[in-house]
């Protein structure tokens, strides 16, 4: 079903949907950029819709509002373990398609490997409503067609600006409000079908062959390991336990989950001295394989959704794009 | 709603043994029932959590030998008996026993390596009838940092035993070593062309220890003519959070801790880190 809204109304139904949930959407966060006086598109929660950047990416993703960069699992004290309590509210974000995609990438892991679910994240995603934001165009670095996550099918709503209205194609309605305070209207979505950039995925890949590619080599002598690709990546996901004590009591404190990146020193190591990857064209190397091998033959798709944010954030402007179509090029003798 | 698997129970420090200057074996009031070769994420709240593997179990206990090296095990070798740890698992895969049944079953164990095999070592020291033979050849750096001395003595009653260490400390004394045990210097893999193998298709290996020393000590069983099938090692790695979740133990697309640590060397010689 599909709804048109004046501004007024979308700002309407926005109020009314806060009241069981949290509006969360890439907004302009003022002198937050990298360089002095300039900002940032990044994700917040929103009150009204003209809070909402449509025409740009944002730079960090939005995994991190049902995924939280820290995350606590529990209080202990002397008496034992209590476990972090959840918002009552729900969660609604407004993100791209490829986006939603790699929600599904993070589904993957984070619910289906292994023996069960992971307790946290479920909590979180069972209340998470998503609404697609229709891409006009394609951003630069953007490479989804490529990975052929440019369209979804798994949102509440979607929505997108034109001419001064929003548009938008209900496919759940959350607690009816979008019918009540929008116009009947046919809509469908708008899906970018082709990107500045294209990539060609390599398949068949033979592991020993791609460790022995000197590209590593060269990658490790520009990448400064500092994780910025993993951080602002939609379906990177991994993260370590850690500890906090409250300084009044040592007894009394947390212990909470945060992310981690296999690119950053230290994620390997461990205690007694022993780590694995130590330079950074093997980590590099480790990342890109995770990115277009391991996770589709565990899973069955590609972990990369083609967002192209790892290479917006590179400070060294390493392009994962540009790698792995070199990689495909430099490896298409030693496929299996 | 799933069942909350991060938050750990509490288990009682019944007793403590030390092994070396660093090494201590806790023993555990647990009434898990682990498969020889699974590890437990053992944590200290405030201090943090590690994953440690379990080298013993029986009725309502668990013991696990703990080097002080971390943050965590700093704090835990502070603890005494009447002390509480705080455990969630077992993780992972074990060593399949039962493969190992009327084989010629050989066990290369080197420093903390040990650990983890200890119980199945106990296993069939209890069950020698289980085995057509059985050989233990251990490694440690000096003759101060050989673990289990006691049961190496009592394993050399029914197995043989080999222990060598790569050096003498300055005392040049190896007497500290079990002495019913085969006891030498040099490296385990020196010990592996004098095993004696009657029948090579009986032969299944087991060998745990640092990765370079898995990875010398299985060539060396391989030169010997075995099949890479027939040997299983098992992994070490940063496992934050046992579950297949957090990433650290990733290697390509396996997860140690969910199909490891233990691997069948077919597996285990194709990942790469």
């Amino acid at each position: 079903m599909g709804y048109r809204f004046t501004a007024a109304a979308f700002n309407q139904l926005l109020e009314s949907l806060r009241e069981k949930y949290r509006v969360y959407a890439p907004t302009l966060l003022k002198g937050k950029g990298k360089f002095s006086d300039t900002d940032l598109v990044g994700y917040a929660e929103i009150s009204k819709i003209e809070d909402v950047v449509f025409n740009q990416k944002s730079y960090f993703s939005p995994k991190e509002t049902f995924y939280p960069v820290t995350q606590r699992l529990f209080y202990f004290n002397e008496n034992g373990f209590s476990e972090a309590v959840v918002d009552e509210k729900g969660m609604i974000v407004f993100l791209r398609a490829c986006d939603i995609q790699a929600v599904e990438r993070l589904d993957k892991i984070m619910l289906e490997n292994g023996l069960s679910a992971d307790y946290y994240y479920e909590r979180l995603r069972n209340k998470l409503k998503l609404i697609v934001m229709d891409c006009q165009e394609s951003f630069d670095s953007c490479f989804c067609v490529s990975m052929g996550t440019n369209k979804t099918e798994n949102y509440s709503a979607s929505v997108r600006l034109e001419n001064g209205v929003y548009l938008s194609d209900v496919q759940e309605d959350i607690e009816g409000l979008f019918a009540f305070h929008g116009e009947t209207i046919e809509v469908s979505p708008k899906f970018v079908e082709s990107n500045k950039q294209s990539v060609k995925v390599p398949e068949n890949l033979v592991l020993e062959s791609v460790a022995a590619n000197p590209i590593w080599e060269e990658y490790g002598s520009r990448c400064i390991a500092c994780g910025r690709c993993t951080v602002v990546c939609p379906s990177c996901s991994c993260y370590t336990m850690q500890d906090i004590f409250y300084d009044d009591n040592p007894k009394c404190g947390e212990r909470r989950r945060v992310w981690a990146s296999c690119q950053i020193d230290g994620f390997t190591d461990m205690a007694g001295g022993h780590s694995f990857r130590r330079n950074n064209g093997e980590r590099m190397r480790f990342k890109v394989m995770h990115k277009i091998k391991d996770f589709k033959q565990r899973f069955g798709v590609h972990m990369c959704v083609g967002c192209g944010r790892c290479d917006n954030a590179c400070p060294e402007y390493i392009s994962l794009a540009h790698c792995i179509d070199r990689l495909g090029k430099e490896e298409a003798g030693n496929r299996g | 709603m799933v069942k909350n698997s991060y938050i750990p129970f509490k288990a009682k420090i019944l007793a403590k043994y030390q092994q070396t200057e660093l090494d201590w074996t806790y023993r555990l009031e647990c009434q898990i029932q682990p498969i020889a070769g699974q590890f437990m994420e053992v944590s200290l709240p405030g201090v943090g959590e590690c994953p440690i593997s379990i080298s013993d179990f029986g009725d309502g206990y668990i013991e696990m030998t703990i080097r002080r090296v971390g943050q965590v095990t700093g704090g835990i070798d502070k603890l005494v008996p009447g002390d509480y740890l705080f455990l969630r698992g077992p993780y992972g895969k074990g060593f399949p026993l039962e493969s190992f049944y009327n084989k010629h079953l050989i066990i290369a164990a080197g420093g903390t390596g040990l650990a983890p095999v200890k119980s199945v070592i106990n296993y069939f020291y209890a069950r020698p009838e289980l085995l057509q033979r059985c050989d233990i050849l251990t490694g440690f750096k000096t003759p101060n940092d050989v673990l289990f001395k006691h049961d190496l003595d009592k394993w050399a009653q029914t197995f043989r035993v080999e222990v060598t260490v790569d050096k003498l400390d300055e005392s040049g004394n190896l007497e500290v070593i079990a002495n019913s045990c085969s006891r030498r210097t040099g490296l385990i893999t020196a010990l592996i062309p004098d095993v004696e193998i009657p029948s090579l298709e009986d032969v299944r290996v087991i060998i745990v220890g640092p990765p370079v020393m898995m990875k010398f000590t299985a060539q060396e069983f391989l030169c010997r003519g075995l099949a890479k099938e027939n040997i299983w090692v098992s992994f070490e790695r940063k496992m934050s959070c046992g579950l297949g979740k957090c990433g650290h133990c990733k290697i390509d697309e396996t997860y140690v801790c969910l199909e490891g640590p233990v691997f069948n060397f077919a597996q285990a010689q194709t990942l790469l880190d």
